[in-house]
């Protein structure tokens, strides 16, 4: 009965509605990463307030929240751009495709590198990529030696590399649903992992488990999920000086008095070793455009031209100062020719 | 001694020898009892210190004083006042003028591009809408306090720390010493932040203000409350007053008890897939946001309401009936009026559910960033609750204190509403 009459009234409501907003949408609508969120919120901003168009509305849906959206179809009630914190793959371009998303823009943005940090109370760690996998990862080679896997015995950073300091191993870092996670996990734990060979066999052997021993992070204590929330682990570093975090660059920036970045492979993660490529845990940020949209929302073309203008994305951008790490010349250059002509992507794999 | 007289000075004897310790058992629960309030009262106080004392600073905005010549030959060279070249005149240019003017031994490119920093990038808009309000400025001079990027107001408040290393701080030491010049000049200066109470959501923590959180907040209340409080106390009435009692009414009561319980993100959830799905409504309206917090409050409001409807006595209802009433007068000429403060308050306590309630606004697209502050339940907007979350997930140092001071309104929105439902209750409800 009172379902009925709440139904009832939303679909009055509902029709009511329907009639008067399906015909236009005079703003754009963004959804994706929360990595890139930051700097899309920005150009957006700046965007609103330069031209006469109306402030782009930015959702923060997660990469893969937002390229589900974006494919579900063509049509005011989709949202015209979805930003990512890595590439499309190839099953949500046919997923796009089947809704009758054919042509999509790729933008890639910049870059992002993910730190490892402790607080400035203590010692600077030095790691390498091989020592992160040993200590976080759920199975590991047998210390003893031998080609078998036992379960992480290791409980002190010393006991993994005798060259660190004797230290439990807390390490406070992303769940699961992250795309910093994802992007960890990918770059620094398959990283390491990649370096004892009889693993790195057993990648074209069998991938699920070779992906099962690179990918999976331990679950007895020492890895500890501490929320999507950047700031609350810098907050708890702080006051455990004994734990190290995984975070964004941009937070490391922001905080640079309380925090202070380890370094990965001798590379310490500055601003110039992740715009070189040299610090090897960074990643690139995309954002992808419906190319049926263009024309039809009005401003997407103008959004596109302030995200690629010089003084957002380049080297002196006001991206940059937001803590995004921007692409060489080059690279930028030939983006900013592809957004222009509107050049659809075209997966190669 | 009678035997009876032995019995009875036998059990005041029994008395007496457990009496010490049955006070004590009572004392020792008091003391628990009390220690518990104390607790309970020193947890909120601890949470109200906490939030306060890193949110008050919020509400002051540092501000710079600058002589801003409006020179007319960057403004509107061709003297027409034409509005569109004044708005789209180059405002910062002046202020970039006003600084170098004050620093003239600031020479490097480098050095000006972090001089021209300390003031916010809204100074120019400020500029912008003053020129456009009053032409006649262009070719004046004027002395105008104008707010500091956020790294600058965080040094004023003291929350960076001048003494240690420059490259451990945000704020370098050639900046600091800028700064140090103004405060001696007394040039800058602590104002009320207006910004923050009527601006929209801003990238730059100087510019952000939660007008437009608070606007949506009242956009997705209004529609809850149109729509979950008639539909809540005509089930209410209906349930209590007319309907038969039988399996089905008894299933319905299970029900609606049943929805009081259900987390709020499956509310969530069915409004995605029923209200933007399949009716197509547009994500991120405070429409749909109101539509999704009806659901959830309808429990509440329905129990509440049956709750009053049962506390009126039958003799009212006998008495209407008695004079020849027809079961609907009597309802709506006694029952309901005496009753309708104890629904309201139900009401009042159900809308404090939904102003802080942010995971069903999760599925419906209200956790965005959204400029332009709404102007209707149809435009896009977010709410309070979620304005704090995506701050408090913000990396810039000065949303730490707006992530504060915005739950400090919040909770203040939250305290009115509660006592006035213990106003309403006070002032309206009659015990039989």
């Amino acid at each position: 009965m009172i379902k009925n009459r709440i139904v009832l009234a939303a679909a009055l409501t509902a029709a009511a509605v329907s009639t008067v907003n399906a015909a236009s949408r005079d703003y754009i609508s963004v959804v994706g990463s929360s990595t890139v969120y930051p700097f899309a919120t920005v150009v957006a901003e700046n965007f609103g307030k330069t031209t006469a168009f109306k402030t782009p509305k930015i959702e923060s849906t997660g990469s893969g929240g937002g390229l589900k959206l974006f494919c579900a179809g063509v049509g005011v009630e989709h949202p015209d751009i979805t930003n990512a914190s890595r590439r499309i793959k190839s099953s949500e371009v046919e997923k796009c495709a089947s809704n009758g998303v054919m042509d999509i823009v790729e933008v890639k943005v910049g870059y992002d590198g993910i730190v490892m940090a402790n607080a400035k109370s203590a010692e600077q760690i030095k790691l390498t990529r091989r020592d992160v996998f040993l200590a976080l990862a759920k199975q590991v080679p047998n210390p003893k030696g031998g080609e078998d896997l036992v379960e992480n015995p290791y409980k002190t950073w010393k006991q993994v590399n005798a060259a660190l300091p004797d230290m439990d191993i807390e390490v406070l870092g992303p769940p699961p649903t992250s795309g910093t996670r994802d992007a960890f996990v990918e770059l620094a734990m398959e990283g390491g992992c990649k370096t004892f060979d009889f693993i790195k066999a057993m990648k074209k052997k069998d991938k699920k488990a070779y992906k099962g021993i690179c990918h999976t992070i331990r679950e007895d204590g020492a890895f500890i999920e501490a929320g999507e929330n950047d700031n609350l682990i810098v907050q708890k570093l702080e006051s455990n000086p004994k734990a190290i975090g995984i975070f964004g660059f941009s937070f490391l920036d922001q905080n640079s008095d309380k925090v202070q970045g380890s370094s990965v492979d001798g590379i310490a993660p500055t601003f110039e070793a992740i715009a070189d490529g040299s610090y090897p845990v960074s990643r690139p940020l995309y954002f992808y455009v419906k190319k049926a949209h263009v024309g039809k929302i009005p401003g997407i073309q103008e959004y596109l031209a302030e995200f690629t203008s010089d003084k957002a994305w380049g080297d002196e951008g006001y991206l940059v100062d937001k803590g995004m790490i921007p692409m060489p010349n080059q690279e930028r250059n030939q983006f900013a020719a592809d957004v222009k002509g509107l050049n659809v992507l075209k997966l190669t794999k | 001694m009678s035997k009876s007289e032995q019995q009875q000075a036998r059990t005041i004897d029994r008395v007496n020898t457990t009496l010490a310790q049955r006070y004590g058992r009572e004392r020792r629960f008091r003391r628990f009892g009390f220690f518990a309030v104390v607790l309970g009262l020193a947890f909120v106080g601890v949470m109200f210190l906490s939030i306060i004392g890193k949110g008050y600073s919020a509400f002051q905005q540092t501000r710079i004083l600058l002589d801003i010549e409006f020179t007319e030959s960057v403004i509107d060279p061709s003297g027409e006042r034409d509005p569109a070249v004044l708005s789209s005149a180059n405002y910062s240019a002046l202020i970039k003028n006003s600084l170098r003017a004050l620093y003239p031994e600031v020479k490097d490119r480098k050095e000006k591009r972090e001089l021209y920093g300390i003031v916010s990038n809204g100074a120019a808009l400020i500029l912008r809408a003053k020129v456009m309000a009053d032409p006649t400025l262009l070719g004046s001079q004027a002395q105008l306090w104008l707010p500091a990027d956020d790294d600058i107001d965080m040094l004023v408040k003291g929350y960076i720390d001048r003494t240690v290393v420059q490259s451990e701080r945000r704020v370098k030491d050639n900046v600091i010493a800028w700064i140090e010049k103004l405060e001696s000049e007394q040039k800058i200066g602590k104002f009320f932040n207006t910004t923050f109470l009527t601006g929209g959501d801003s990238r730059e923590p100087e510019l952000a203000g939660i007008g437009g959180a608070v606007m949506g907040s009242l956009y997705t209340l209004i529609v809850t409350l149109l729509l979950s409080f008639p539909i809540g106390v005509a089930a209410a009435v209906y349930l209590e007053e007319f309907a038969p009692r039988n399996r089905w009414t008894d299933l319905v009561e299970v029900n609606i008890n049943n929805l009081a319980a259900v987390p709020s993100i499956v509310f969530g959830l069915l409004g995605l897939a029923v209200f933007i799905n399949f009716f197509g409504l547009p994500r991120s309206a405070p429409l749909v946001g109101g539509m999704v917090l009806t659901l959830m409050t309808l429990p509440t409001i329905i129990i509440a309401s049956r709750a009053a409807l049962k506390a009126v006595p039958p003799s009212i209802r006998e008495a209407a009936l008695g004079v020849g009433a027809s079961k609907m007068q009597t309802v709506f000429h006694h029952v309901l009026p005496l009753s309708m403060p104890g629904m309201l308050t139900g009401t009042i306590i159900g809308m404090a559910q939904a102003l802080g309630e942010t995971a069903p606004l999760l599925m419906i697209g209200m956790v965005a960033f959204i400029v332009d502050i709404p102007g209707s339940a149809m435009d896009p907007a977010t709410v309070l609750p979620v304005q704090i979350f995506l701050w408090a997930d913000s990396p810039e140092r000065a949303f730490l204190e707006k992530t504060s001071a915005a739950i400090m309104v919040l909770l203040g929105f939250l305290i009115v509403m509660n006592v006035l439902a213990v106003i309403l209750r006070k002032r309206f409800e009659r015990r039989w």
